[in-house]
């Protein structure tokens, strides 16, 4: 099949996507010429308002995007560790969504976690049920030793009681716990990539502060790279090594998270540093940028922050596009003010 | 889950008990003396002149001048202690005796209407949300509305005439001649089910119909929660897939609407019934009430509460079952 030798030491190599949307207005441009790097144990922030594209890009990792999206082009590819040495790189746009081999990347090599807790586990099932589903599809074990697993997964990320509460519905759990055991249906199958997508958002501050504490701990424990997004700059410091900025569907900036936080080059990213959100209003979304972002159906010309951007230059940031400028060794921008 | 069984078995006995005074009042609502029309309908053209006396002694006998609340007592007592819905004085019989024979077959008729509405409506409102803006989806949704605008008797005519001519069977009634009056055998019961086979054909089209729309719709609508995303995302394969989540919740709305085809069925059934010749309740439910026959309208109206009353009590059991939700937190 698609295989490749494998050329770097990257877990996950996402390189040049674009994704777009058939609607009834047109084409939508969602995810334009995105590159992503995870390396294995790595913990990514991606970050951006209200449609960037975050999601979309996560949902093509696991092809699992809406019937009307098209890939445009570029590769995702992932390393599998198939019997320990012998690695081997798919190109994860190339292989059949409904095949076999996709859905052993679903869940076992790349677990996805969602912003709704509540609604992310089927009312009708128990906690037990849903868990043991994935593990009995991607590790070789019976019941009894799936519902092992699942026990010891939910006292990990820190349910009490975790024999009584495997049985219970999502109903019956609290949203933080609905969270945390979420998170560990995703790793009851070892995945090399955790991918959550706003895990926090929906959540109290404290609890949100608990959960990314689990995240983190986990993480230090059982080695996974972790795909972590936000709309909330402030969350992502506290968690992530690497942060990557998006605005509509493409990374203006991407850095080590202490250069983004102290050094941070894109007007787009310092405009969201100004937003954070301080202690006692974390859950408010940024809204503090000036203007709103533009439709999808009407991508600015040139630099697609042009039509937000203070410092913009007329005659050339809006009808030329900024090319990917290098400011550190992991350090990179789009912006004209750097070229 | 027992708190929850023992709230519906009493919620079903309270109604049933405010349904049988309704039936009664109704059967008291016609003008006149129950006894006066009883006595007109015995003796007239007969000659013989009655006294008010003796139309007094025939209520006596009657037990009409009893008060209203004794009358019923003995009336829902007679129906629950020995299943005896009194007599039905336009046949000189017992109300039983009248509603026996077609009671039987309006309940074969109701349940296989049901049974083959939701074997057809379910699937295939599942396929046609699967495969929704496919030709296979748009052609169904055209059917569909075909069914709800087709009207029964017309149906009923079409398939007489196919069934006549092209199978050269006779549809109208209940058994082909030679089965009419033969003791019961197998090929009899088969003659029987082959009588019942257009109408509940032409009881369910429309029935299909409305569930195929219902269950598309909830089974799009489930299609799309976020708890599905998260399946496929944790490796489950489609077909499991669609089948575990999004098929079994869109099978509620259809559980908890059986209630409601049941009367829909019902009311379609007589002008059906009349198209085919079939002997069935509601045709006599009609005539008991032209006839001011009340026992036996009182009986029909009682029995086809309680069917509904009950139909939607397993419903509620049903989706208790189905639901873990309804049942955990008494819904
Ligand atoms: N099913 C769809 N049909 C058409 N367009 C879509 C669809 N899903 C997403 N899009 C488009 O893709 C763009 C990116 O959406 P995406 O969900 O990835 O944003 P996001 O960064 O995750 O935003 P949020 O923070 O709100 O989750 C949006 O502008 C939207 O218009
Ligand atoms: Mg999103």
């Amino acid at each position: 099949m698609n295989t490749l030798p494998a050329q770097s030491d990257a877990l996950l190599d996402i390189r040049d996507l674009a994704i777009s949307f058939k609607t009834d207005e047109g084409k939508v441009r969602a995810v334009d010429g995105v590159s992503i790097s995870v390396k294995p144990g790595q913990i990514i922030g991606v970050v951006g308002e209200s449609g960037s594209g975050k999601s979309v890009t996560m949902q093509s990792i696991l092809r699992i995007l809406p019937g009307n999206a098209i890939v445009e082009r570029g590769e995702i590819l992932l390393r599998q560790s198939r019997n320990g040495s012998d690695a081997e790189v798919v190109d994860v746009t190339q292989i059949n969504p409904n095949s076999k081999r996709m859905r052993s990347i679903r869940g076992g090599e790349v677990a996805m976690i969602f912003q709704e807790p509540t609604a992310s586990f089927s009312p009708v099932y128990t906690i037990g049920n849903q868990m043991m589903e994935a593990i009995l599809l991607h590790r070789d074990v019976n019941k009894p030793e799936a519902r092992t697993i699942a026990i010891d997964m939910l006292a990990r990320v820190g349910i009490s009681n975790p024999e009584r509460r495997i049985d219970q519905y999502p109903f019956e759990f609290s949203g933080g716990m609905r969270q945390r055991a979420m998170i560990a249906l995703a790793l009851s199958c070892n995945p090399s990539l955790l991918i959550a997508d706003e895990p926090t958002t929906a959540l109290d501050v404290t609890i949100q502060a608990q959960v990314l504490e689990l995240m983190k701990d986990l993480q230090r424990d059982l080695g996974m790279a972790i795909l972590f997004i936000t709309h909330n700059l402030g969350v992502i410091a506290q968690i992530a090594e690497e942060i990557v900025v998006m605005y509509l569907g493409t990374i203006v900036e991407k850095g080590p998270t202490r250069e983004i936080f102290h050094n941070p080059k894109h007007p787009y990213t310092v405009n969201l540093l100004k937003a954070i959100p301080k202690v006692g209003q974390s859950r408010t979304r940024l809204a503090a940028i000036e203007g709103n972002v533009p439709s999808p159906l009407e991508r600015p010309t040139g630099c697609i922050f042009h039509t937000r951007c203070s410092q913009r230059t007329h005659g050339t940031c809006d009808v030329y596009a900024p090319k990917l400028t290098q400011i550190g060794p992991d350090h990179t921008t789009s912006c004209f003010l750097y070229e | 889950m027992v708190k929850f069984l023992l709230q519906r078995v009493l919620g079903l006995a309270v109604t049933m008990f405010f349904v049988s005074i309704m039936v009664f009042a109704i059967m008291e609502l016609p003008p006149g003396d129950y006894a006066e029309r009883y006595a007109f309908r015995k003796f007239s053209g007969t000659g013989v002149t009655l006294s008010e006396a003796d139309i007094q002694s025939i209520r006596v006998d009657l037990g009409l001048d009893k008060p209203p609340w004794e009358r019923y007592i003995s009336w829902i007592g007679g129906i629950i202690t020995r299943f005896d819905f009194g007599p039905a004085f336009a046949f000189e019989t017992s109300v039983n005796k009248v509603i026996g024979q077609r009671i039987w077959l309006t309940l074969a008729i109701l349940f296989s209407t049901l049974i083959l509405t939701y074997l057809i409506a379910i699937p295939i409102g599942i396929y046609a949300a699967i495969r929704r803006h496919s030709i296979a989806d748009y052609s169904l949704t055209v059917f569909s509305y075909l069914g709800l605008a087709l009207p029964n008797f017309l149906l009923a005519l079409v398939l007489l005439y196919i069934s006549v001519t092209a199978f050269g069977s006779s549809v109208g009634g209940l058994f082909s001649p030679e089965y009419a009056n033969a003791p019961w055998s197998f090929a009899k019961a088969v003659d029987l089910l082959q009588h019942l086979i257009v109408p509940t054909i032409v009881l369910a089209w429309s029935a299909t119909a409305l569930q195929i729309q219902t269950v598309r719709a909830t089974m799009l609508d489930e299609i799309n929660k976020l708890s599905v995303a998260a399946a496929r995302a944790r490796g489950v394969p489609e077909t499991r897939l669609l089948l575990k989540y999004p098929a079994r919740l869109a099978i509620n709305p259809v559980v908890s609407t059986i209630g409601f085809d049941i009367n829909r069925i019902f009311s379609e059934l007589p002008i059906v019934a009349l198209v085919l010749g079939l002997p069935e309740l509601g045709e006599l439910l009609i005539k008991s009430f032209l006839d001011l026959d009340m026992f036996v309208a009182g009986a029909i109206l009682l029995i086809l509460t309680f069917m509904i009353v009950f139909m939607n009590f397993l419903s509620d059991i049903v989706l208790a079952m189905l639901d873990p939700r309804v049942r955990l937190q008494g819904g």
